[in-house]
């Protein structure tokens, strides 16, 4: 069961060098996770500095805190910075960076030198649009929808839109550096279908990175260029189309949510077997069923556009395909549920985490189902309750399973446990303020409430308010676990190699790992999650 | 993909010949009035020149199944993006939104 | 995995380029073939977008497209796709002396490849310069007949996109192969350690496919029709 090490392995990964440039010039996989942790930790708080001035001002029915204009650009740049800066980055650059080539029995990723270049993107592409942020903001949505980004609106859109640009390249490689690093450097004997899960949603998130992004890269350059050059592609003035920039838009930011919540899915994989102590249900089902996400993903962006002026024809196709693309995530949810049932459960606070997603996923995805029906859509669509249901997903789904995960492995990742009493009241806190914030949304937005608007009409005060303290008290929710786990690097109890007494090949080396993650390279001989006959010789 | 095959240079002088042809024919087809063909020769030639680059060149086709699935893989996610988006705007005048 | 048996790759072990995450230099190679391989699906789609617009536009305002196109010079365009050609086997030769050990002849074709790229780009400023000096470049300085001022316009906005993209990757190419003459000039590459060069060439000979359909799209567009 759990080891009953009490010391600290005396080499490994985080004492393996001092000072700031070897952090800064590493080429380990686990520390540049931990550079992506710093990074992606900023800029969600920095994103959630936004949100906490939409909700303020959405508190009141008037636009009495802040002008229209303002408020644009608060809801703008808190999606920018949550989706490319932190929702996008987050999983694969903190806990894949840190778990695949340790999953896979590999030393490091196929490219470190590429790893820690990716992290150097990722951070020079946030400056440009932090930049961007302070000096004047972004005010065109997220999504930059032309003609008024290219033409018309007076903010920051280059400088923001480059360090996006940036940022893409980011994700790019190390996309690229998953997909070689699974298929080159698995350890003898691990083949493919004895990869745990999170591997199998890492390579399916990068397929996404990969495939999707450029495109991005190429819709952005053509935004910048009319901007600076006004050259009229996207003007309707002009002969240009606007809608075209919405396709080519939606090409990669529909995909892109799934490269949002594929590694959350992974993450779930592991936290339910782990804590029912049994191989998951379907192994072979959850496996296909990431690349069925994948793939199915890139068919269905134009439900983003049911009414953006495209045909009637094409979106008919368009919902037809989002329909399908359900499919796989709910068979994933079934297996998950199915593994829990006669599975042996203990509720410690990374399974919190794991139902936790399971049923706020769920309901997100429900609701996407409501929104794949065009009849339906052109009814909710750009209210609140699109508003909520992303949040279902991004927040109540991949937030929870980024936390959960961060639970699951910090034992690994800092060698010490945190305070599980704590950890627990943070959980139930941060679900109830979740819900609280984001269900009044569902309503309120089914009645009619437009989004990006800073005023609404007084007789949605109420759900107003409740979703604005809902907020306050998700805000306290998600500064607890800053608090508790910055106190355990210290002071936390040692975990010893395998606290959880779980299977996987990260919990048969030291916690913290050594720089080269094993003393010698290990030989697969077992599947992924082969409870409970495995665990005796886990013992470190 | 490492590869223990080389090609001879006869290959690849084969491959040029017939890539400068190519060239030679698209330049002079253009001159031709094929109405809608001219299009669908010039895409037919390219896409052919292409070919051999990839085949013979970039030497995939002495290569693995990984990199053919690759080079697949691109060129088929190019379609779906060049095919879902005519979708629509080919069928624009049949019927829109407002 | 490492499928490789320890007698093939044994001597191997210990060749100076090989990373030490990596069990042998086969496998450090095939890593980084497919590495760049999958760059190259990420350029495919890069370019494919661009490609995108360009297609929904010339089929939208094909006249205007065929009178644009008639202001790029023909004579300069086919000769820069056969320098480009040309280059691509150099390129292509210039592997095959590496994996011949043949020091000489690699490093004679490296440089007549990246002589051929400049040329490329050579020519390419000419013609951009003309566009310039013609009024033909989009923005405020744009001049054109009333007729088709708008959608030609268009067709010269994703005209410099295309051709502009593909010289920044040209000369990016050009840079990747001054570094790989300067490896093979200092012993870096050798019988055993040949994939950098190959690797240089996927790139070289993906940025000629780029211009093989860019040639004809961009500069063939109507040219029965006769100099407008």
């Amino acid at each position: 069961m759990s080891s009953s090490t009490t010391l600290l392995p005396p080499r490994h990964y985080l004492n393996n060098g001092y000072g700031i440039k070897s952090w800064l010039l590493t080429r380990d996989h686990k520390r540049i996770a931990l550079l992506y942790l710093a990074g992606v930790t900023f800029f969600f708080f920095l994103g959630g500095a936004f949100a906490v001035m939409i909700r303020l001002e959405l508190a009141t029915p008037a636009g009495d805190l802040m002008t229209d204009d303002t408020y644009n650009k608060m809801f703008t740049m808190h999606g920018v910075m949550m989706v490319f800066f932190f929702l996008i980055p987050a999983i694969p650059g903190v806990l894949g960076n840190f778990f695949i080539p340790i999953m896979i029995g590999a030393k490091d990723l196929a490219f470190p030198k590429l790893n820690l270049a990716s992290w150097y993107i990722f951070m020079i592409g946030a400056a440009f649009t932090t930049y961007a942020v302070v000096t004047g903001g972004l005010d065109t949505g997220w999504t930059f929808y032309t003609p008024f980004s290219t033409a018309s609106s007076t903010s920051a859109v280059v400088p923001a839109a480059l360090g996006i640009f940036i940022n893409g390249f980011s994700g790019i490689l190390t996309g690229l550096n998953f997909i070689v690093t699974i298929h080159r450097m698995r350890a003898p004997g691990m083949t493919w279908f004895r990869l745990p899960l999170f591997v199998w949603s890492h390579y399916a998130t990068s397929l996404i990175m990969v495939l999707g992004t450029p495109v991005l890269a190429i819709t952005i350059v053509l935004v910048a260029a009319e901007r600076i050059f006004s050259f009229g592609i996207f003007d309707p003035t002009r002969g240009g189309d606007p809608v075209l920039f919405q396709h080519l838009f939606w090409f990669y930011s529909h995909p892109a949510v799934y490269i949002m919540v594929l590694p959350a899915m992974g993450v779930i994989s592991e936290l339910i077997a782990a804590f029912c102590r049994k191989q998951v249900f379907g192994y072979t089902f959850v496996a296909f069923a990431s690349l069925g996400i994948a793939i199915l993903g890139f068919l269905v962006w134009g439900h983003h556009m049911f009414v953006a002026g495209q045909s009637v024809y094409a979106a008919l196709i368009f919902s037809i395909l989002s329909f399908l693309v359900a499919i796989p995530s709910a068979v994933k949810v079934f297996n998950w549920t199915a593994t829990m049932y006669k599975g042996s459960i203990s509720w410690e606070t990374p399974m919190l985490y794991a139902i936790g997603f399971i049923g706020l996923f769920t309901i997100g995805g429900l609701t996407g189902l409501f929104l794949a029906a065009v009849g339906l859509d052109i009814h909710v669509t750009d209210t609140y309750f699109i508003v909520a249901h992303f949040h279902y997903i991004m927040v109540g789904g991949t937030i929870m399973a980024y936390l959960g995960g961060l639970h699951y492995w910090w034992p690994k990742i800092a060698g010490r446990t945190y305070n599980e009493l704590l950890a627990k009241v943070s959980a139930a806190i941060i679900f109830f303020g979740f819900n609280l914030t984001f269900f009044p949304q569902f309503i309120v937005g089914y009645l009619g409430m437009p989004r990006r608007y800073h005023t609404y009409p007084p007789e949605f005060q109420v759900l107003n308010v409740l979703s604005s303290a809902g907020a306050s008290i998700l805000g306290i929710g998600y500064l607890l676990p800053m608090c508790y786990l910055a106190w355990s690097l210290r002071y936390g109890k040692l975990a010893g190699s395998n606290p959880w007494g779980a299977v996987g090949l990260e919990w048969t080396t030291t916690s913290p790992p050594p720089t080269d993650n094993f003393t010698e390279t290990p030989v697969v001989t077992w599947d992924a999650y082969e409870y409970p006959t495995r665990v005796e010789g886990h013992v470190a | 993909m490492s590869e223990q095959h080389i090609v001879p240079t006869s290959t690849y002088y084969t491959i040029f010949a017939l890539l400068m042809l190519g060239t030679a024919i698209t330049v002079a087809v253009a001159y031709l009035d094929l109405g809608p063909l001219n299009t669908v020769v010039a895409l037919a030639i390219a896409c052919t020149k292409a070919t051999l680059v990839v085949l013979f060149f970039m030497h995939v086709k002495y290569s693995s199944r990984l990199t053919w699935a690759v080079v697949f893989g691109s060129v088929f996610w190019l379609f779906i993006l060049l095919a879902l988006t005519y979708n629509d705007y080919l069928t624009r005048h049949i019927l829109t939104y407002g | 995995m490492s499928p490789e048996t320890s007698a093939a790759a044994g001597h191997h072990q210990h060749h100076p380029a090989l990373a030490h995450h990596f069990d042998s230099l086969s496998q450090q190679t095939e890593a980084s073939t497919l590495g760049m391989w999958v760059f190259l699906v990420t350029e495919v789609l890069f370019f494919g977008g661009a490609l995108m617009a360009y297609s929904i536009y010339r089929s939208w305002y094909p006249d205007a497209f065929a009178v644009a196109s008639h202001e790029l010079d023909i004579t300069l365009g086919t000769t820069n796709t056969v320098v480009l050609i040309l280059s691509s086997l150099t390129m292509a030769l210039a592997v095959h002396a590496a994996q011949l050990n043949e020091r000489g002849k690699l490093m004679m074709f490296l440089a007549v490849t990246m002589i051929l790229g400049a040329t490329f780009l050579g020519i390419k400023t000419v013609e951009y310069y003309t566009k310039f000096v013609e009024h033909h470049v989009p923005g405020p300085s744009f001049q054109f007949e009333p007729e088709y001022f708008n959608h030609a316009q268009i067709f010269f906005s994703i005209y410099f996109v295309l051709t502009g993209l593909h010289a920044l990757h040209m000369i990016i190419g050009l840079g990747i192969m001054t570094w790989m003459f300067i490896w093979v000039k200092n012993g870096v590459i050798d019988r055993d350690y040949v994939s950098p060069i190959e690797i240089s060439g996927l790139y070289w000979h993906f940025v000629d496919i780029v211009w093989i359909f860019l040639f004809p799209l961009l500069y063939l567009i109507g040219r029965h029709v006769g100099a407008h």
